[in-house]
This record gives structure tokens, C-alpha cells and sequence, in this order.
């Protein structure tokens, strides 16, 4: 059939089965909003800034393991967007963003809202394109899903120009992927696989070292299902969390620069590394020459590039991590479980002797016990977002966190301001459950105009906002490295955090006491409207333990033994 | 291999818009090293080729090589072990010098004098990049007035 571009742009989203879209119109992608407004097979949620309408599908992305679709018009609305499509491919997480662009006649003369989009999107994306002809619609629209969610997921973005979407071309979407160059390789080395199952079969201390690339794969379950099979015990990293349930007992803890003393332990005295979907990040492995030294190395990665980039593995798996589990777990009987129970029992042992805990020493809350709290209160009912900061590390170390996709966090990039709007998109993708996002009282400015967004689409985020007056992490560096200067962290000065969730038609609390913000999450979890709680704590509560940047995993800064909680 | 050997890389590409500054944008992105970069469709094809000289460590190659073929529009990337590797080389020179030494020397590097005008000369060789070193140091004498260098094409024996 023959239609405009624009109509094409509805109909591939339609046709992929997408349900919400993000974004926010301006000139360029006037054309196709136009359409939005004549369909209604899909909702549109409007953010207040085009970086938190990628945010949103990111949550959205996440949450629901979906590919996230967000769009948003030419010059400064795609400049804003950069930071979430950073955050996207840091993450590897699937989307779709397209943006408007001037018109083809007048790429290049520097007209009104121009800029280079592709050109700038090139570095952050996992593919980009600039749609000449609304003949290559389709056929881009299609690769573009496709890519996105396939092989090792990431951001794609389509800039499409204001002519090409008012072109009139034929539309049909019946078709076949061909990209003669990009196969991504899923299956796993068969042969490579059974080596790798008999060296683990052969070491004595063997570690399983899971990565956000489990979640990516929806492969949780099966790797539960070997855990248990093998009785081999296992770290998570941050993007891992909930891959395990905080409750099992092979689940040892998040490792790396605020990983537990027993997880760092554990993989400093492993001899098998078995690393799933994960890919040794600089905070998780702390000084490269010290780490896990006596370590043979499994890695399986969907992402040939992955794989001994910055540790050598002596068993190398390309492949989908599901489809090598299920391989492994096939053959997971040649691994004796019992053997392992001495180096089981000496983890314990490193658990017992530095748990993961605070000191409750203080006059104000100390903002771990919020976490746990809201973790006992709602536990499994909520999925639970963090902005970044110190607020995200302890939500990493103490929530417990029962199942994949319950954590949605931005990890590589490191965005403050992404909670808030990724709470919307995961509220958007997961109604059920409640939406909670920690935030600290320097992330959630940036990006608390979404009050707006949530109000009007009835996404009752639930903000809880860890006010210590400081920027807390980078506080927490200079007090331990810098001399306690305390250069522009201190936050002292502040809006009214209540008044400002009820100006956008939120509403606020303000808690300093156990029982004023048990009865603050009660309240707003019943009232089902969006909040800010905000939580007055500590404020020179530190994250530990702590890995300094460049130490050694098993040098570790530990929390001050006291009688503790 | 030592920390910045020589290595030569021919990458085949999709024949699309942008695909060399996708390219291009990897090298500089992650702080690699770009010391020659020569492209041109191959005949009958969409496809194009490009030959990059470049230098690194064992690791730093296999992350380059590994990262171009991340790139969606990337078919194949190879790793030259054993090639023959060409490169050209057109040089300026005044007509009062000794035009019959300037066309000798030439000869020996796969060359000649490819245009001569009121007041120069141009010649031209095509050789290894090592003699191509070599026959811009002997030209000197002869007082060149412009040197162009192309980049390293390759083909694995």
C-alpha cells in the first residue's frame, strides 16, 4: 500500500507489537505525531525532557524485556537524548529512538534545529541510520528492531528527515532480515562448551561470576538451575542483581568496589572463574594484575569483543548465555556438587567474619535501614529503580532482591537523574507491582520535572529520597582521599522536596523517625499517586566495604567493627 | 610481538553512507592508532575495501579486530600475516635537475617521470612502504619540491 512516511513509522511500531512509546514532539517529528494522534493502538506517554523519555523506555526495556521505543525531534531534542542513548549502550539495552530531522533540502545549510544526529549518535549507539527515502522505511524500521534486541542488545537510533515523512511510498512490512553482515553467533562451541565442564569438573574452588548479560538473556532461571545443580557458589555483579534470590544460599553477594568482603574474598581465592553474560568491568575486577590470580576462566559472552578484553580466558564461549547454560546443565552431572563443600563452608566462613552491615549509631536514620526496610515492607511486590550515588550501592548491597528485572539501575554510564524516569517506564511495563525509585537529593533534581510526566499518566512512582545534604559518593571519596575538602558537594541549601511533589500534584513526606517513614510508604503505597518520601539521614554514612579505584579486590576498606545490626 | 609492531588490516565493508567514519570513529573513540587508511569499491561488488596500517600490541589488535567487526556494516576483517603490500608515492622535482638520475632511481622503485611541465617534473613509484622510505630519502638530493604518499593497499599471498 502506498503511504506517507510518517503512517509507515505507526504501522512498523504496530506491527512490532509495541504497546508504549515515549517521547516528545517538536518540528522536525511533527509528522509523525500527527499520526500518533490519529491511532490508537499503542499509548504515548509524553516525558518533559527527551533525555527522560529515553530513560522511560530504558525502564520500560528492562522491566519488561521488550525492546523500549522512544521519540523525539531534531537539533536540541536529539542533543538531549545522547545521555540516555549512552546509558542504553553501555548497558546493552534494547531500543528503538527515532528523531525527526530538517527536511533533505536543507541537511547541511545549518537550518534551524539542525545538528549532525547520526554523526553524533554514531559512538553511543549499537547501530545508526539517516533514512534518505521512505522507500528504505520499512526495511530500516525492521533492521532497526532487529538489531536492537539481537546478539549482545543495544541502542539503535533512526534520524528520519521532515520530507522523507510526509514522502508517499509503497509499504509493506512483510519482510525478511538479511543482513549478510551481522550473524550473531548464539549457539555456543559445543566442543569448546564440554572442555570447559571438565575443567570445572577438575578445580577445587570454583566461583560463578554472573553478569547483567544473564538478565539481557532472560537465562536467570536456567542459571539457577546449574547453580544448584552444581552446588557451586556464585557472586553477582551490580547489572546481575536478582539473578539469584537474596535468600539462596549458593548466592554469595555483589562483588567489586562495594562487593561484600566474602564475594571479593571468594573470587580472590577461586581457581575457576566461570563468568556468565559479565565482562570483568574495572569495578568489579579493582587492579587487573592482582585479580583472581590463581584463577583458571570460563567466559561465555554473546560479544566475541567481550571476551578476554581485559582477562585472559582460557575457555572462551561465544554464544547466548541461555543456550550455553542449557548446554552446560545438560552435562552438569560430571560435576560432583559435594566436592565443593569445604570451599563452601570457608566462604561462610569469610561472611561470618566481615558480613555485610551498618552501624545504627546514629541521631538520624542510617539509609541502609530504609532500604531494608522498604525490602521487608514490600520485598517482591515492587521493582525497585535507583538513580546514582551512594543510595544506588547500598540499594545494590541490601534490598533483597528476589528475581531478575526486579533492579533497574544505570551501571556502565553511571546517569544520575535516571531513576525517576526509568520508574515511569517500568511502571508502564509492569503495572502490578510498585514502582520505587531510591534516589539520593542530588540525582533526583535531575530530572524531577517527570513529576509531570507521572502525574498525568497516572504512574504512581514512588520516589524515596536519601537526603544526606551531599553529594554523598563524590562526599565520600573526599572525606577518604581528598582530605575531607569537601569541594561543591555540600547540599545544604535545597528546595522544599514535599512542596515540590505536591506543585506538579504529587504528594510528599517528610520522615526523620522509623515510624513516620513506615507510615509514609504505607500512606503512598495505599493513595497509589505518585510521592517523593523524603527521608532525612545520615550524613556521613559511608558505602562499605569499599574497594579504593585501582586496589586490590582483597584489600578492602571494611566497616569499623562495633556492635552491630 | 612488541607493544607497537606495524600491522596491516584489510577490512570489506557494505559500500553504505558513513561506513568510513563508522571506521574511522572506532579507532579514534577507543584511542587506537591510524598510521595509513586507503578505501575503494571493489570492482563488480557492493561492497568496498579498506586497508589500515596501524600498530599495537597482540591485545590491542585483537580488540581492534574484534571491535570493526562489531560494526553492523563490516563482512570480514582480516589480519595480514603474510601479504604483498604496495604503496605509492608522486614527488615534484625542478626541471634543471638531473632528469636521466631522477628517472633511473625511479625505475628501480617500480616507477618513472609521469608528467613534465614548463618548470617540473612529476615521477611516480609504487613499492613496499619500506622502499618507499628508502627512495624519498635518495631523492632528496634532488631538490623536491612536493611529496604525495598514498596509503598502503595489501593482499595476502
Amino acid at each position: 500500500m502506498q503511504i506517507s512516511g510518517a503512517q509507515m513509522v505507526i504501522e512498523a511500531l504496530i506491527a512490532e507489537g509495541v504497546d508504549t512509546v515515549f517521547g516528545y514532539p517538536g518540528g522536525a517529528i511533527m509528522n509523525v505525531y500527527d499520526e500518533i494522534y490519529k491511532q490508537d493502538k499503542f499509548q504515548h506517554i509524553l516525558n518533559r525532557h527527551e533525555q527522560a523519555a529515553v530513560h522511560a523506555a530504558e525502564g520500560y526495556a528492562k522491566a519488561s524485556g521488550k525492546v523500549g521505543v522512544a521519540m523525539i525531534t531534531s537539533g536540541p531534542g536529539f542533543t538531549n537524548a545522547v545521555t540516555g542513548l549512552a546509558d542504553a549502550y553501555m548497558d546493552s539495552i534494547p531500543l528503538v529512538v527515532i528523531s525527526g530531522q530538517v527536511p533533505m533540502t536543507l541537511i547541511g545549510t545549518d537550518a534551524f534545529q539542525e545538528i549532525d544526529a547520526v554523526g553524533i549518535s554514531r559512538s553511543c549507539t549499537k547501530h545508526n541510520y539517516l533514512v534518505t527515502d521512505a522507500k528504505d522505511l520499512p526495511r530500516i524500521l525492521k533492521e532497526a528492531f532487529y538489531i536492537a534486541a539481537s546478539g549482545r542488545p543495544g541502542p539503535v537510533h533512526v534520524d528520519i528527515p521532515k520530507d522523507v515523512t510526509a514522502q508517499i511510498a509503497e509499504f509493506n512490512y512483510d519482510i525478511d532480515v538479511d543482513l549478510e553482515t551481522y550473524k550473531p553467533h548464539v549457539k555456543g562451541n559445543p566442543r569448546q562448551i564440554k572442555k570447559a565442564i571438565e575443567a570445572i569438573a577438575a578445580s577445587k574452588r570454583p566461583i560463578f561470576y554472573l553478569g547483567g548479560g544473564i538478565i539481557n538473556a532472560n537465562a536467570a532461571y536456567e542459571v539457577r538451575d546449574l547453580v544448584h545443580k552444581t552446588g557451586i557458589p556464585a557472586v553477582e555483579t551490580f547489572m546481575a542483581r536478582g539473578t539469584l534470590s537474596h535468600d539462596d544460599d549458593l548466592l554469595i553477594g555483589m562483588l567489586g568496589m562495594h562487593g561484600s568482603y566474602a564475594a571479593n574474598m571468594a573470587m580472590s581465592e577461586t581457581d575457576m572463574i566461570i563468568a556468565l553474560g559479565a565482562r570483568f568491568d574495572d569495578r568489579v575486577t579493582g587492579k587487573l594484575s592482582e585479580f583472581a590470580k590463581n584463577a583458571e576462566v570460563v567466559h561465555v559472552d554473546i560479544d566475541p569483543a567481550s571476551i578476554s578484553k581485559l582477562v585472559n580466558a582460557d575457555y572462551p564461549i561465544v554464544g547466548d548465555v541461555k543456550n550455553v547454560v542449557l548446554n552446560m546443565l545438560a552435562q552438569a552431572d560430571k560435576i560432583d556438587a559435594d566436592k565443593y563443600e569445604s570451599w563452601r563452608e570457608t566462604i561462610n566462613n569469610f561472611d561470618e567474619l566481615h558480613p555485610l552491615t551498618y552501624h545504627e549509631d546514629s541521631e538520624r536514620l542510617k539509609p541502609q535501614w530504609v532500604i531494608q526496610r522498604v525490602g521487608q515492607i514490600l520485598g517482591d511486590d515492587a521493582n525497585i529503580s535507583t538513580d546514582v550515588g551512594q543510595h544506588q550501592m547500598w540499594t545494590a548491597q541490601f534490598y533483597p532482591f528476589s528475581r531478575p528485572r526486579q533492579f533497574i539501575s544505570s551501571g556502565g554510564l553511571g546517569t544520575m537523574g535516571f531513576g525517576f524516569p526509568a520508574a515511569i517506564g517500568v511502571r508502564a511495563a509492569s503495572p502490578e507491582k510498585v514502582s520505587i525509585n531510591f534516589t539520593g537529593d542530588g540525582s533526583i533534581l535531575m530530572n524531577c520535572q517527570e513529576l509531570m510526566t507521572a502525574v498525568e499518566k497516572k504512574l504512581p512512582v514512588i520516589n524515596i529520597i536519601l537526603n544526606n545534604n551531599f553529594l554523598g559518593m563524590v562526599r565520600q571519596w573526599q572525606t577518604l582521599f581528598y582530605d575531607k575538602r569537601h569541594s561543591e558537594t555540600d547540599l545544604s541549601v535545597q528546595p522544599d522536596f514535599v512542596k515540590l511533589s505536591e506543585a506538579f500534584g504529587g504528594i510528599g513526606y517528610r520522615v526523620s523517625t522509623k515510624e513516620e517513614f513506615d507510615a509514609a510508604l504505607k500512606d503512598a503505597v495505599e493513595k497509589g499517586v505518585v510521592a517523593f518520601i523524603e527521608v532525612l539521614v545520615e550524613r556521613f554514612e559511608n558505602v562499605m566495604p569499599m574497594v579504593p579505584a585501582g586496589g586490590s579486590l582483597f584489600n578492602m576498606m571494611l566497616l569499623e567493627k562495633k556492635e552491630s545490626k | 610481538m612488541n607493544e607497537n609492531a606495524r600491522r596491516v588490516i584489510s577490512v570489506i565493508v557494505v559500500n553504505e553512507a558513513s561506513v568510513l567514519s563508522r571506521v574511522t570513529d572506532l579507532f579514534s573513540g577507543r584511542g587506537y592508532n591510524i598510521t595509513s587508511l586507503t578505501v575503494a569499491p571493489i570492482p563488480d561488488s557492493k561492497y568496498s575495501r579498506l586497508t589500515i596500517v596501524t600498530s599495537g600490541s597482540v591485545r590491542v589488535m585483537e580488540q581492534i579486530t574484534k571491535q570493526l567487526h562489531k560494526l553492523i556494516p563490516v563482512l570480514r576483517v582480516y589480519e595480514h600475516e603474510d601479504m604483498v603490500e604496495k604503496e605509492m608515492a608522486m614527488i615534484k622535482f625542478p626541471i634543471t635537475e638531473n632528469l636521466s638520475d631522477i628517472n633511473t632511481l625511479c625505475e628501480a622503485y617500480n616507477g618513472k617521470i609521469v608528467n613534465v611541465g614548463d618548470n617540473i617534473v612529476i615521477a611516480m613509484v609504487a613499492d613496499e612502504p619500506k622502499r618507499i622510505d628508502n627512495f624519498l630519502c635518495a631523492v632528496k638530493r634532488y631538490n623536491p619540491k612536493e611529496i604525495v604518499r598514498s596509503g598502503a593497499v595489501a593482499l595476502e599471498r
